[in-house]
């Protein structure tokens, strides 16, 4: 792996670049626009906090998209997962008076794992459900999507549950070397995705599978094992986004981060995903979900309201598909 | 066992289940029999049975439309708020506002699905957040309550028919008779022949000549204006008007009309499929009750009757195409 | 002599990377039959679909009637009488007989309005015509390909047809069928009606036509009356080269078993087939579409996990339960469909390449980048794939170097059985010539076992030591290519129904 050289990554993947024009036209209109609160330090760390939840979630959302997929049910996964660690808080394993630091630090481990296992068996449903019974993708995950907010709206009857403990929050709300932890841990695993899906056996098969799903059995790839893999990653990173979304609010609710939904989508077809399979990148996702957080944030600053910052989104996404539309005809 | 022929149609199908359940929860809780309780189910199907006929439209085309709760919600807002500005009391003119905004905003799905050749997924995604965001942002968030929505819709929605001492609602009058146009317009018409032939097999309609362009163009903007008539007949039968209704609408519509036997692959759906597929969902979500289940359990079913009728659905078309080529 | 029908002059079409007609001249005359003769890619179907005004040419002139065209639009070409008639036969399968029939009839006129027993009349009429029964109210998606394209013709004749094209129509046909299809052809000419007949069957061509025009690369190289052609005058035209050349001489007759196939089944698919293929033998495997044959080689290949019956290899049972366990055996299948079931396109060669072997060449959690481009470039230099590199996307290639790539993917897996089906199908002349060499020296030198599956009887008399015949499901001749000509296998075909 030679030295890192940004002129052929850009070669490569002429997405990128533009990815990169559209991030830093925005980055000047703000700073031109709001120079004074869009610059301020207060600014980008306060996007630090709030953006890794939705890039990891847009991330899970390419992992769909690369076998010609889709996972609408990433939403679901990641509110059961953060409602089932505060279940398992609250009832299970409830804090001790006097427990040491240690004993909290094994407690939140537990939680952790006890989420993340919710994404693996969500993921794993909705991987039988699509390689084995061959339902399409879209269906079999607003199914079971509205299968996992019912169990939300069960377990929790309604309103959010609190309580998580305290170190809980530091995964969402903490500082690593002065560093939001929310971005450290999205970096850990943007970084990983990136690896397995450029250098690992796995991820050169998903891009082929997605590629071509007939000529995948014909090459003897075992796609519908590949496949099963990729959704339950997906729902593990649904489930650490649910970790993280619990963290820095406190609370696990059965509607939080509904928006996210779309977000996700548009973020992964922005990032230069095809969503028809076969191609797609961490790096250009994670350069997607920050255009669009310092696209929100700069209009959050000019007072424009969170719903008109969803149509901005939405425009947003639409613009991005003319402007494909014609580069490819152009072509 | 060889079944006879009507049997294989999956309306057929649809239809049996339907009258299983009926039975059954019939069976478990005698006050399901109850007029007020079939009216009240009868109601439930009215709006969400002519948005299932929109997604119905655009499922044969091919596509999916995720859209059409936003579209109804600005249809409902728009019409309404305009009504208190201006003062105006009536019906029909609202209604045909209200029809128009949905088709307007169908349009727009259109063009970005067939001029930017898009995935309908993810266009509708677009356009919905889109409407939405424009309709919270710019015209408001707060409720249009009892108090100031308009007289005249209030008469036209609260008016019912009495039968055996119960209120039966006319609008599902309304809604059959949307669904017998439909139906004319899938079955009778040059353009609903062409949208089965553009379902089956997009290529070759061009070929043959059909107005591929026209087809898709007419399948949104006829659905956006049936969402547009469906949110705003909501408004009147609930007696407000709230823009953020119909949040969710999309997972029970597209899940009835899947129920009903629409492919999600195109070509293949029919109106009274739909009809039943409607039947079935919303007698499923509101017999919890009465089947003595806790209500927040609504979405796992309904989930989990997405899930098995997909499922379902799969297992025989795979079946299909090991005995049919 | 009367005006032609249809001219076409200096016609160019560009595409990005090639030139699919260049400066062609084009005419046909009423009620005349031509075949259109060229191998895949010569540019047959690009002149149909400008005939038909799917695609605009950069260049040349459109004279209909004497009268030029500036541009010819689909919906101009059906109303001056160009009916196409597509190996697909463009059919709605999810409509009624009925309605495919009477539906486009309605567009012409039209209509805003369906009425359904018009269109069963309508449609009874068109069938009427044709002198075929098939049920009306039946789904077209139900129909056997025979009905399927007596549905197309009948259709394409419902409207005011002057020009009917015909696309590889006796594809799918058993030889009953093509005679059927042929008398129609002339009954259709009777009316004055043009047919444009497209093939790469010569005695088809032959047969029906009166005049032949013969593409190759873009361009049209030969064109005469029928009368002043042969077989060998074709194939020249065609390939631009004369065949024949050497047949495979094949391994001794002591050579051991690879491949045993006894009493192999697919329900309603295969029955009770048996054979075997000695190493370094190729075989041939031919007979009608819908044969069985397709069917027998995905067996063989873990595609049919209900088959009944035996397969060993080198004397080991093996169960073919799915494609991974296949290809442990030492099974390896180059699909029908290069661009739907072999080809990944828009991935690199390497990867293309490399597809099946990927576990193989990785080292701990990693692809072993170094090992891959090795495995890839090894592969290239010894099937000469000709590229720039291989990271390059493998649908920039040309259809022959495509299909060495998909053969060198399965040399990569050390197979014992080679099972081919259509090897050389739309792949230029020389690529062919090439791939057949290459085969043949896997078989010498490998010991491989080569199954070669092939409508091409050329093809299969020179590289083959025995051609094996199916039909319906069977097994039903054994032909030693040593000696046997052409017109003898020719015959057997035909004679099948």
């Amino acid at each position: 792996m030679g030295k890192f050289d940004f002129r052929r990554i850009i070669d490569r993947d002429n997405n990128i670049a533009q990815l990169l024009i559209i991030t830093l036209v925005i980055f000047a209109t703000m700073s031109f626009l709001e120079p004074s609160r869009f610059l301020r330090y207060y600014n980008f760390e306060s996007i630090s906090f709030i953006f890794p939840e939705l890039g990891i979630l847009a991330i899970a959302m390419m992992l769909a998209m690369l076998t010609g997929g889709i996972d609408l049910s990433v939403i679901g996964v990641a509110n059961l997962s953060g409602i089932l660690a505060g279940v398992f808080f609250t009832r299970i394993m409830v804090a001790e008076p006097g427990a040491t630091g240690l004993e909290e630090v094994m407690r939140v481990g537990s939680g952790a794992l006890l989420a993340m296992m919710v994404g693996l068996i969500a993921g794993l449903i909705n991987g039988l459900l699509i390689a084995k019974t061959k339902i399409t993708p879209i269906l079999a995950t607003l199914g079971t999507g509205q299968i996992f907010v019912g169990l939300c709206v069960v377990l929790t009857g309604g309103p959010a549950i609190t309580g998580f403990p305290a170190y809980w929050g530091m995964i969402g709300n903490g500082k690593v070397f002065g560093i939001a932890a929310p971005l450290v841990l999205f970096l850990l695993v943007a970084i990983t995705i990136a690896l397995v899906l450029t250098r690992t056996p796995f991820g050169t098969k998903l891009m082929l599978i997605g590629t071509n799903p007939r000529a995948a059995v014909f090459a003897g790839l075992r796609s519908e094992r590949m496949i099963i893999l990729s959704y339950m990653t997906t729902g593990v990173l649904a489930s650490i986004a649910g970790i993280m979304l619990s963290g820095r609010t406190n609370a696990a609710k059965s509607d939080y981060g509904t928006s996210y939904l779309l977000q996700a989508v548009l973020i992964a077809v922005l990032g230069g995903t095809n969503p028809a399979g076969g191609r797609g990148t961490v790096l250009g996702v994670s350069i997607a979900v920050i255009a669009l957080m310092l696209l929100s944030s700069g209009f959050q600053m000019m007072r424009f309201s969170n719903h008109l910052i969803d149509f901005i989104w939405g425009a947003f996404l639409l613009i991005v598909i003319a402007i494909n539309a014609f580069r490819n005809r152009a072509r | 066992m060889r079944l006879p022929a009507f049997l294989h149609r999956s309306e057929a199908a649809v239809a049996l289940v339907l009258l299983a359940a009926i039975v059954i929860i019939g069976a478990i809780n005698p006050a399901f029999w109850q007029p007020d309780n079939i009216f009240n189910l009868v109601r439930a199907n009215v709006v969400i049975g002519i948005m299932a006929l929109a997604v119905l439209l655009v499922m044969i085309s091919g596509g999916i439309d995720v859209s059409f709760p936003a579209f109804a919600a600005a249809a409902m807002y728009l019409t309404v708020i305009a009504m208190n500005h201006f003062g105006y009391q009536g019906v029909v003119l609202p209604f045909i506002a209200a029809t128009l905004i949905g088709a307007f905003c169908g349009l727009l799905n259109a063009v970005f699905i067939h001029t930017f050749r898009m995935i309908p997924l993810i266009v509708t995604l677009g356009t919905a957040s889109v409407v939405r965001g424009l309709l919270l942002g710019l015209v408001g968030t707060s409720i249009v309550n009892i108090d100031r929505m308009p007289q005249s819709l209030i008469g036209f929605g609260r008016s019912t028919v009495s039968i055996a001492g119960s209120q039966l609602t006319l609008m599902i009058f309304v809604y059959l008779g949307l669904a017998v146009l439909v139906w004319l317009f899938l079955t009778r018409t040059m353009l609903g022949r062409g949208l089965h032939a553009y379902g089956g097999d997009p290529e070759s309609a061009r070929r043959v000549g059909f107005p591929t362009r026209r087809i898709v163009y007419a399948v949104y903007i006829a659905a956006g204006a049936l969402a547009g008539f469906a949110g705003l007949l909501h408004a009147s039968m609930i007696w407000l008007a709230n823009p953020r209704d119909f949040v969710g609408y999309e997972l029970d519509v597209i899940a009835a009309v899947v129920l009903g036997g629409a492919s999600i692959f195109g070509g293949r759906g029919s109106v009274l499929g739909t009809i039943l597929g409607v039947a079935l969902l919303v007698l499923i979500k509101n017999s919890l009750i009465i089947l003595r289940v806790d209500n927040t359990w609504q979405s796992v079913v309904v989930g989990a009757v997405i899930v098995v009728a997909t499922a379902v659905t799969a297992l025989r078309d795979r079946r299909k195409a090991k005995a049919g080529s | 002599m009367q005006a032609p029908l249809i001219e076409l002059t200096s016609i160019t079409k560009r595409f990005p990377g090639m030139t699919a007609l260049n400066n062609v001249d084009f005419s046909i005359e009423p009620a005349e039959i031509v075949c259109l003769a060229g191998e895949n890619g010569s540019g047959k179907s690009t002149l149909i679909k400008v005939l038909s005004g799917i695609y605009r040419p950069e260049q040349g002139r459109l004279v209909f009637d004497g009268e030029e065209i500036a541009t010819l639009s689909p919906r101009e070409a059906i109303a001056r009488g160009v009916q196409v008639i597509y190996q697909d036969f463009s059919l709605f399968p999810n409509l009624t007989v009925a309605e495919n029939l009477a539906l486009s009839r309605f567009l012409g006129e039209k209509r805003q309005l369906m009425n359904r027993a018009e269109a069963r009349r309508i449609g009874q009429e068109a069938l009427d015509r044709l002198g075929v029964s098939i049920d009306l109210e039946a789904e077209v998606g139900s129909l056997s390909t025979a009905d399927r394209q007596l549905v197309a013709i009948a259709r394409a004749l419902m409207s005011p047809v002057r020009l009917l094209v015909m696309d590889e129509p006796t594809t799918a046909l058993t030889g009953r069928e093509i005679d059927r299809l042929f008398a129609l052809v002339r009954e259709i000419k009777a009316k004055g009606i043009a047919v444009l007949f497209v093939s790469h069957k010569m005695r088809e061509m032959l047969e029906i036509s009166e005049r032949i025009v013969i593409f190759r690369n873009g361009r049209k190289v030969a064109e005469g009356s029928t009368a002043d052609f042969t077989e060998g005058s074709i194939t020249k035209a065609m390939t631009g080269q004369d065949i024949g050349g050497e047949r495979y001489e094949g391994p001794a007759s002591d050579a051991p078993i690879r491949l045993a196939v006894s009493g192999l089944s697919v329900p309603g698919r295969v029955e009770d087939v048996s054979f075997s293929l000695r190493s370094g033998e190729i075989v041939g495997l031919s007979g009608l579409l819908g044969s069985g044959r397709t069917e027998l080689a995905l067996a063989l290949f873990g595609l049919s996990p209900d088959h009944g019956g035996r397969i060993e290899i080198d004397g080991h049972a093996i169960e073919a339960k799915d494609v991974n366990a296949a290809i442990d055996a030492g099974i390896a299948y180059v699909p029908e469909d290069r661009l739907s079931e072999g080809l990944f396109m828009t991935q690199s060669i390497a990867r293309n390449i490399n597809a099946g072997v990927i576990d193989r060449l990785s080292s701990g959690p990693f692809v072993d980048k170094t090992a891959f481009s090795q495995a890839a470039e090894d592969t290239v230099s010894s099937l000469r794939i000709a590229t720039p590199g291989i990271e390059k996307a493998v649908g920039l290639l040309s259809g022959g170097n495509q299909q060495r790539v998909v053969i060198g993917r399965w040399l990569q897996t050390g197979p014992k059985v080679l099972i081919l089906n259509g090897p050389t199908v739309g792949v230029d002349v020389g690529s062919k010539a090439e791939i057949h060499r290459q085969l043949r020296k896997l078989a010498v030198e490998n010991g491989l076992a080569v199954l070669m599956i092939s409508d091409d009887v050329p093809e299969l008399i020179q590289n083959c030591n025995r051609i094996l015949l199916m039909h319906r499901g069977r097994l039903i001749d054994e032909i030693q290519a040593v000696g046997v000509e052409e017109d003898d296998i020719h015959a057997r075909l035909k004679g099948l129904d």
